[in-house]
Formats: structure tokens, C-alpha cells, sequence
């Protein structure tokens, strides 16, 4: 009788040790998919804001026509983007064109004067840093998922309940980690 | 210590420090009891009911409310309603700017962004303040948004999102409203001693002396928790703010990765730093620069660290060099 207690005891606690491990794993996961969408977001209001700066800027720079068109392209093209090594691949070229951009700009001395320019110009910086800041708390998050999933004793329970693994970010390109710091010194 | 372990110790620290201030209240209203109303006699727990319930309810007022004091003793005023009213394209910049970078930090640190405030100080400074990070408030100086450029701002704003993440706002938040809470109740402590003592005089004619060498025991302690309340106030602020101003430059640096901005926005603060006129005593230790001004701040030692509400600046600075070189 009492084996047969020990026994059930031993059971209870094994199943709420499961339930533990599960659930913590749960709530990593779902922290992680809130973290990428997160990222999605401020990619889409890059998008919305682009069209309004290149109209304020197009009556200026008539003669970056090519520029102009490149930065349009680059986010037709990321937006049509499939998949997040693809969409990594194509937001990282809009933010060089983007950088192109702003760059010529600095040659327009009644653009950087003008307010309304100053103005996108910190709401894009801004948006970049957005960017960069959720893709951080992402792979940070999913960094901790992963452990968590590979790490004894939880990764016997993450393999039979199909925790997969979660991929990061890479920031291959050293283009897009300058970038920011060109549009920093052109919103002072 | 890792994120959780202080945020733990965090929650216990309030508690901690609501149930001392509780306390206190009953000393003092248990005093009032004995000595001014039942005249060293006779104990009706009048005051201590009173006091009580004053303290307790002054305890639970402090947590929920005790961020909109904080900010309306300060004057500051909604980032929002700043824009709106904003005359010039340079004024609308600088709010919008403030908007984005608390925007950024909130995602940098995975938590709801808080609201921000603008005071209409000269004097560069800010603070945070809140319940928990889903009702948190970060609010800057004007002469903050003046002086700083936009990484340094950063760093100032990340300083302060490290306070809400690590819960410190919280404890920082009760401390400030309890300190104010037991000033005056000190001072009507003092008062109705003052007049207790005219009407003890005049009854002591009649009668031998009272309780004896224990009431005048518990008298002597009784005066001396009155006269000490202030201090003791201002010790658990003290307490409560030094350490983790390293904690949350270290944490702040982390969300920016960038510590040369904090560094800088220091520097600067330091470099004009005089009093800010609009922060007041109680809720110094919420700021991230000491706004009245101390000297002592600047110095080490024990005495320093026992009396100054914020670390040597040089030494915060030199640590957040630190950190940029090792990376």
C-alpha cells in the first residue's frame, strides 16, 4: 500500500515536472514569434514611409532621378519579398539605397534645411533603429528558446512535443551596420 | 545578480519598505495615544487606529498612485500634448525625436512602451517612475532635449527603461510618496506634543506622577522615532538608489549597445549640471543625476556612500568607457 502511494507520488510529480518544462518552453516560443512580428511591423512602416520622402525630396534632387528610382525599386522589390532569408537579403539592399540617398541629399542645401525633409528623415533613422533594435530582442529571445530546447533536461521534452529550432539573424553585411550612423549624423 | 534576482529583490524591498513606514506610523500614533490623549494613563488606541489606517492607506495610495504625484509635483506634461501645441518645425523635431527614441527602447526591451513626459526645466535631468512596466512614465527636461544629440539621448532614455525593467521604479515610486507621507506626519506629531505637554503641566498637580520610569522610557523613544523619521525616510531612499544606478547604466548599455552615448549624456550633464529648480527633495533618488545639486556626490568613501543619493559621476562615466573599449 504504501509502495503503491510512493509510487503515485512519484508519478504526480514527474507529470508536473513535464507540464513545468512544457509550458516554460511554450512561453519561449511565443515570446520569440511576438519578437519576429515585432520586426515585421516596423519593416511595413519603412515601406509606407518611403513614397512620402521621395516626393518631398523629388522636386529638389531632379537630377538623382536615377537614385530616386533605385530606392523605389529596392522597396518594390523587398516588399514582394518571400521568405526571411530572401526578405533579409532585399531589406538590406533598400537600406543601401536608402543610404545612397541620403548621402546625395547632403549636397542639397535647401533640403537639409528644409524641416519637412529633417522630419523623415528621423522618422526613417528611426524606423532603422527600430529595425535593428527588434531584430536584437529577437535573437536574443530566440537565443534562449534555443538553449532552453537543446539543453538537458528540457530537450527530452522539446524533440517529442516538436519545439523546432528558431533561426537568428545574421548581420553579414557591414554595409547595413554603417548605414544607421550615416543617417544619425544627418538627423543632428 | 541576473535580471530576476533583482527584480525578486526588488519586490521584496517594497514590501520591506511599506511595512517599516507602517510602522513608523503606528510608533507615532500609538505616542499620540498614550502621552497627548490618554495623558500617560490610560491607552485608547484612537491615534494608532487612526494612524493605521492612514499609513496603511497612504502605503496602498503610494503604489497606485504614487507615479502621477511624482510627475505633477514635477510639472511635467505629456510628450503628445507638447507636439500638439508645439509653434515651430525645430520644437515638433525634438518632441517627435523624444517619442521615437522612448519607442525604440521600449522595443529593445521587449516592453510596452512607456508614456512620456516633457519638464519644463532648463536644468538637463530625467527620471522614471511607475507601478510595473505595463504603467510605467519616463519623463526628460527640456534642457535635456536642448543639449543632448540623438545617441545620447538614447542612452539617457535606455538608462531609464533599465529602471522600469528592473522593477526599480516601483520601490523608487513608494519611497518617494511614503518619505513625503511621514514628514507630515511627523510635523503634526511634533505639534500635538507641544500642545500635550501645556495640558500635562497643568494636570500634574492633582495626581503622582503617572505610569512611572516606563511611560517616560517609552516617552524618550516615542520623541526620538518623531525626530528621526525624516532620517530614517531618507536613509531607505538613500538605500534604494545608489547601487542600482550602476546596474541600470550597465543594463542601458546593453539595449544600445552603445555605451558612449550614456557616457556622453553624462558628461554633459555633469558639465551643467546646477540644481534642477523643478525636481524636489523627496524624489531625488528617482532621477538620473542627483537634481539638487550635491557636492557629496562627487566624492567616496563611506560617508559619501552613506549620504549621497547617486554615484560619483567620473567613476560612471569611467566604467561606461570601460565597457565600449571591451567590446
Amino acid at each position: 500500500m504504501t509502495g503503491l502511494l510512493v509510487g503515485l507520488g512519484l508519478v504526480a510529480l514527474v507529470v508536473i515536472w513535464v507540464i513545468a518544462i512544457y509550458n516554460r518552453l511554450v512561453n519561449l516560443r511565443n515570446q520569440k514569434e511576438n519578437g519576429w512580428r515585432q520586426i515585421d511591423v516596423q519593416l511595413k512602416r519603412r515601406h509606407d514611409l518611403i513614397p512620402n520622402l521621395v516626393n518631398t525630396v523629388r522636386g529638389a534632387m531632379e537630377f538623382e532621378r536615377d537614385t530616386l528610382t533605385a530606392v523605389m525599386d529596392a522597396r518594390a522589390r523587398a516588399m514582394a519579398a518571400g521568405g526571411p532569408a530572401d526578405a533579409g537579403r532585399k531589406e538590406g539592399e533598400l537600406t543601401q539605397a536608402l543610404g545612397r540617398l541620403f548621402a546625395l541629399a547632403e549636397n542639397y542645401p535647401q533640403l537639409r534645411a528644409n524641416e519637412n525633409v529633417k522630419m523623415l528623415q528621423e522618422e526613417l533613422a528611426s524606423t532603422e533603429n527600430k529595425i535593428s533594435f527588434a531584430r536584437q530582442f529577437y535573437n536574443d529571445i530566440a537565443t534562449k528558446y534555443n538553449i532552453a530546447r537543446e539543453t538537458f533536461p528540457s530537450n527530452m521534452i522539446a524533440g517529442p512535443f516538436g519545439f523546432t529550432r528558431a533561426e537568428l539573424f545574421e548581420i553579414t553585411e557591414p554595409a547595413e551596420r554603417a548605414v544607421p550612423q550615416v543617417n544619425l549624423s544627418l538627423g543632428r | 545578480m541576473n535580471l530576476l534576482e533583482q527584480q525578486a529583490a526588488n519586490r521584496r524591498r517594497t514590501w520591506l519598505v511599506m511595512a517599516v513606514f507602517i510602522a513608523l506610523f503606528l510608533l507615532i500614533g500609538a505616542g499620540v495615544d498614550l502621552f497627548v490623549i490618554g495623558n500617560g494613563e490610560v491607552f485608547v488606541p484612537l491615534a494608532t487606529a487612526g494612524a493605521a489606517a492612514l499609513g496603511g492607506g497612504q502605503a496602498y495610495w503610494s503604489l497606485q498612485h504614487g507615479d502621477r504625484s511624482v510627475l505633477r509635483s514635477t510639472a511635467a506634461e505629456p510628450v503628445g500634448d507638447r507636439l500638439t501645441r508645439a509653434t515651430t518645425d525645430a520644437e515638433r523635431f525634438r518632441y517627435r525625436q523624444l517619442q521615437n527614441v522612448v519607442d525604440e527602447m521600449a522595443i529593445a526591451s521587449g516592453l510596452p512602451a512607456p508614456r512620456a513626459y516633457v519638464i519644463p526645466d532648463p536644468d538637463p535631468n530625467a527620471f522614471a517612475t511607475g507601478k510595473d512596466p505595463a504603467h510605467a512614465s519616463i519623463a526628460v527636461t527640456e534642457g535635456l532635449l536642448d543639449r543632448l544629440n540623438r545617441d545620447e539621448l538614447q542612452g539617457v532614455v535606455a538608462h531609464e527603461m533599465a529602471h522600469i525593467r528592473n522593477l526599480d521604479i516601483r520601490l523608487m515610486t513608494v519611497v518617494a510618496a511614503l518619505v513625503g507621507a511621514v514628514l507630515l506626519l511627523s510635523d503634526w506629531a511634533m505639534r500635538a506634543m507641544r500642545f500635550g505637554g501645556m495640558r500635562r503641566g497643568r494636570s500634574r498637580r492633582g495626581k503622582d506622577g503617572g505610569g512611572g520610569a516606563l511611560a517616560i522610557v517609552l516617552l524618550v523613544i516615542w520623541v526620538l522615532a518623531i525626530m528621526l523619521a525624516p532620517l530614517i525616510g531618507r536613509l531607505l531612499a538613500l538605500a534604494v538608489s545608489r547601487e542600482r544606478e550602476y546596474l541600470a547604466d550597465a543594463t542601458g548599455a546593453e539595449l544600445t549597445r552603445n555605451p558612449l552615448g550614456l557616457a556622453g549624456a553624462l558628461e554633459k550633464i555633469e558639465g551643467v549640471h546646477g540644481p534642477t529648480a523643478s525636481i524636489k527633495r523627496g524624489t531625488a533618488h528617482l532621477c538620473i543625476a542627483d537634481p539638487l545639486g550635491l557636492r557629496i556626490d562627487n566624492r567616496e568613501g563611506r560617508w559619501a556612500d552613506l549620504w549621497a543619493t547617486h554615484p560619483p559621476m567620473a567613476k560612471r562615466i569611467a566604467r561606461l568607457k570601460q565597457m565600449a573599449y571591451a567590446a
